[in-house]
């Protein structure tokens, strides 16, 4: 048992860490306290032949204390989490020029679509890998999520990103990471049978590794191979769905 | 006994009385068909502790495959080759699973322990009426879900197997079986909650009629057992809540049969609907499934401590808050569902707030224990361990009530944990405490002590060794509803912990047996009760145990509150509500008897 998280790796994960710890403090306090005045009350006033119960019937005082106690803590921790959550979530708070790609989610992998070196998604260009995902470093991303068939939840541990997609819809993600390295992806959400197979990886490099992946990305796929020799599929029977960094595998 | 003095006292002409009643009912009438609330008890009873056991069962062959993911279940070869061939889970047939576990544990162990029980065990006999408002109908309500309760269970032989996309059932997934495989199962899923619903609303309508006009005279709202108050408030929140579902489910199975597209998107429906719907619902249903739960701890801790219950206004309020606030939170389950943000936001700040109301209750439950004289018995160790157990429920709500905090744990092993510290931890210990403690007014005799400590033992040490871990697993990134955690390599590392937790739960259960060979055994070789064998004040505790037939003698005349523990002018430490006070010189203080609305509706 583990109440540390591991270190979160982007921008907003930190913030999200903090709050976290301030809960796991004030909960901790509040855990300590009221099972031990619970302990201390049994063993306190637990029978004995020559006492009675005090006739007491409560007190507004205590009531209004334990009340207004709660309270404020509960509204502190609300001011706390709204500025982290809209710097995490809502689209008016995303950052101005990220990268941009699409992620669609399928029963039971996950696809990326990188548009043409021109920005043209249609482009000949253009090309798609299964299973992963690779961003630069250092920069904000954003990328929007689909489904094509049920819902399917886009989960990054160490990114602190959660976020169901939803057929039917496109919604965006962002995250800037910090750390280069090679992350794991999950499905949150039960999405059929194949659930506990759309395990993937996101790939973070720097600038100049990023670029050099893609422009061999973008010359494959006027070559006419591209994104077919790079992935394998997400089949039930649990045979490697990435590339060469399955790490979960059989 | 029943009180002589309110006999003498009271002149009311009540046809329906215990004693009036002399004519001999058949076995069918009494035991099967019967419209005695005490009798339809006992079904509820009988039938929840069935499904309580399937459930368990159930999440068993669960754990089996999370501990030892592929590896054949022992004596898994009996299980047909659609389930698990060669003894092996399929990954179809554990989606099954878990929505069933789910699925019976909720619906049809829980809530009618809580509702179907203690409800119909408990209303009539602690506001002194001689049954339910309408008894027709509360025997309606047990024959509707029994077969509810069949059509689930059979739908695990059905083509496809039973329903697999969770007990929150989220479309598209559960829309076409064209994702899943499973046709026929989800159908009946949606069938059987949706005849379910109809029992609980049955259940709900008279819990409400009776509570509001059948009280004994001097029944005030405020002397009260807060059993009473929280089973009426439950009854006000299922009545509100189940219509939502049952509409909920008819579009989904409309979805699924006959080609409408509520919750399908390429034809312009909206997956998000559904979750709205359910959860909007699904909130205040979890409220159903504590509430009761509440109002018994609140009874076994104060008789236990032989003090009145601390801020009894502030309960009863804190109840009410419950009520409402439930019905703005439900959003706090979409976080991450891609509602608008904004909405995350309004929904972060009514979770957090409904966190004070749960707050005051466990303040005032300690303020119920201090200065108190406690005595340890079975029911009262239960609902110590439920003031426990539900401070982690609390507390671990708060994690996921702040949004932000939420994106990491949501949908992992930490949600599991917390709903398994509410509705274990809290409501099922709850349950225990309260079968031990009212086994005497349902079948006349006690449940043997010893046994009941062992089993409390147990079942407070396995149970936090298989929960309180799944915190630690949600915080590492584990998913909710994962056939097969090992494929992924962050997880592959926690191995560990989840064989660790299987071989919890197998402990767990064992200690179940206890109970259940305890309960059995105790219907026919208990010790024979006495009325008030627990010293405590309320109405039920003036009728014979178990209760005759119409329950009391004459209409009960109350004097005061439920929680007159250890007033300072008697020697005992109680006092029956219905107890006549008496004047400083002796004689008995006239009753001002309050008519309630007489008993019109009574069969
Ligand atoms: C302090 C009070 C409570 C707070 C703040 C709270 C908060 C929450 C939140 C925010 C979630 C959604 C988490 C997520 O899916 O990401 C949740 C889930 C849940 N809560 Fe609570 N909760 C509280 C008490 C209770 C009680 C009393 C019960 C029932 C007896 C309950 C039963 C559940 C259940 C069953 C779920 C999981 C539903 C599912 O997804 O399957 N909670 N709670
Ligand atoms: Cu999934
Ligand atoms: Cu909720």
């Amino acid at each position: 048992m583990n109440w540390l998280l591991e270190p979160s790796v982007s921008t907003f994960g930190p913030d999200i860490d903090r709050l976290y710890y301030i809960i796991l403090v004030i909960t901790g306090i509040v855990f300590v306290l009221t099972e031990g005045l619970l302990i201390y009350f049994l063993v306190r006033y637990r029978k004995r032949p020559d006492r009675r119960a005090e006739y007491i019937h409560g007190s507004t005082r205590a009531e209004v204390l334990w009340t207004l106690g709660p309270l404020v803590i509960v509204l502190m921790l609300g001011f706390m989490s709204k500025p982290v959550w809209d710097r995490a979530k809502d689209p008016a708070h995303f950052p101005e020029d990220a990268l941009e790609l699409t992620v669609s989610a399928r029963q039971f992998e996950w696809e990326s679509y990188y548009p043409g070196a021109g920005g043209d998604p249609d482009a000949q260009d253009a090309f798609s890998i299964l299973n992963r995902v690779h961003v630069p470093v250092g920069e904000p991303v954003i990328l929007h999520l689909e489904a094509e068939d049920v819902i399917h939840s886009f989960f990054v541990p160490r990114f602190r990103v959660k976020q169901d997609a939803i057929p039917g819809r496109t919604i965006p993600v962002w995250f800037e990471i910090t750390e280069p390295g090679e992350y794991e992806l999950g499905c949150a959400e039960l999405c059929g049978i194949g659930h506990y197979l759309m395990d993937g990886v996101v790939v973070v490099q720097s600038r100049a590794e990023f670029d050099a992946w893609r422009a061999e990305q973008h010359a494959a796929a006027l070559g006419g191979t591209g994104a077919a020799q790079l992935a394998g599929s997400g089949d039930l029977d649990g045979a490697p769905a990435d590339g060469p960094v399955a790490e979960g595998g059989l | 006994m029943s009180t002589p003095t309110a006999r003498e006292k009271t002149d009311w002409d009540i046809p329906h009385y215990a004693g009036d009643h002399h004519e001999e009912l058949s076995f069918i009438r009494k035991y099967v068909f019967s419209t005695d609330h005490k009798v339809i008890a006992v079904q509820f009873l009988v039938m929840s502790l069935v499904f309580l056991a399937l459930g368990g069962f159930l999440a068993l062959l669960m754990r089996w495959q999370l501990g030892f993911p592929g590896q054949p279940l022992p004596g898994g070869t009996l299980l047909p080759e659609t389930m698990a061939p060669g003894g092996i889970i399929l990954p179809e047939f554990y989606n099954s699973l878990v929505t069933m576990h789910g699925t019976f544990m909720i619906f049809f162990a829980i809530m009618p322990l809580l509702v179907g029980v203690f409800g119909n065990l408990l209303i009539p006999l602690q506001i002194g009426a001689p049954d339910m408002a309408f008894p027709k109908l509360n025997m309606a309500s047990f024959w509707m879900a029994v077969p509810a309760g069949l059509i689930m269970l059979a739908s695990f032989w059905v083509e496809g197997g039973a329903a697999g996309a969770g007990w929150t059932a989220y479309a598209p997934l559960s829309a076409s079986g064209d994702f899943t495989g499973v046709y026929l199962g989800q159908q009946l899923w949606l069938l059987s909650l949706f005849i379910l619903g109809f029992s609980s609303i049955a259940g709900a309508v008279n819990y409400i009629t009776t509570v509001i006009n059948m009280r004994a005279p001097g029944l005030t709202w405020f002397r009260l057992p807060l059993t009473v108050w929280a089973l009426f408030i439950t009854a006000v929140l299922v009545l509100l809540a189940m219509p939502i579902l049952a509409g909920a489910l008819i579009m989904l199975l409309t979805d699924q049969t006959i080609g409408t597209t509520f919750f399908l998107p390429e034809h312009g429906g909206e997956p998000l609907l559904w979750q709205h719907l359910f959860w909007f619902f699904g909130h205040p249903e979890v409220y159903i499934l504590i509430l009761p739960a509440f109002g018994i701890v609140s009874e076994l801790l104060s008789n236990g401590a032989r003090k009145a219950i601390f801020g009894y206004h502030a309960m009863v309020l804190a109840i009410a808050a419950i009520a409402f606030l439930g019905w703005i939170v439900w959003g706090h389950h979409m976080f991450m569902s891609g509602m608008n943000p904004m909405l995350g936001t309004t929904f972060m700040v009514t979770t957090l707030a409904i966190a004070v109301p749960s707050a005051i209750k466990v303040f005032n439950w300690l303020g119920t224990l201090w200065k108190g004289n406690i005595h340890f018995h079975v029911p009262f160790l239960h609902a110590a361990a439920f003031v426990a157990l539900f401070i982690i429920g609390g507390l671990s709500g708060i994690f996921m009530a702040s949004a932000p905090v939420d994106i990491h744990i949501h949908d992992t092993y930490f949600i599991v944990a917390h709903l398994h510290y509410v509705l274990f931890g809290g409501s099922l210990f709850a349950i225990f405490g309260g079968i031990i403690y009212w086994f005497p007014k349902m079948f006349g005799r006690m449940m043997n002590p010893f046994w009941g400590h062992v089993h409390f033992v147990g079942t407070f040490v396995f149970y936090n060794l298989v929960f309180f871990p799944m915190h630690g697993l949600g915080l590492e990134g584990m998913m909710r509803r994962l056939y097969d955690p090992t494929q992924y390599a962050w997880l592959a590392d926690l191995q560990p912990w989840n064989v660790f937790i299987t071989w919890a739960v197998f402990g767990l259960l064992a200690v179940q047996v206890v109970f259940f060979v305890n309960f059995v055994a105790s219907i026919w070789t208990g010790r024979k009760a006495e009325a008030n064998p627990w010293q405590a004040n309320s109405l039920e505790w003036s009728v014979p145990s178990p209760p005759p037939h119409g329950n009391f003698e004459a209409m009960p005349i109350v004097y005061r509150g439920a929680y007159e523990y250890s007033p300072p002018d008697r020697k005992e430490d109680f006092i029956l509500q219905n107890e006549p006070p008496r004047d400083p010189v002796g004689d008995r203080v006239e009753p001002e008897p309050q008519p309630t609305g007489g008993l019109e509706g009574s069969e």
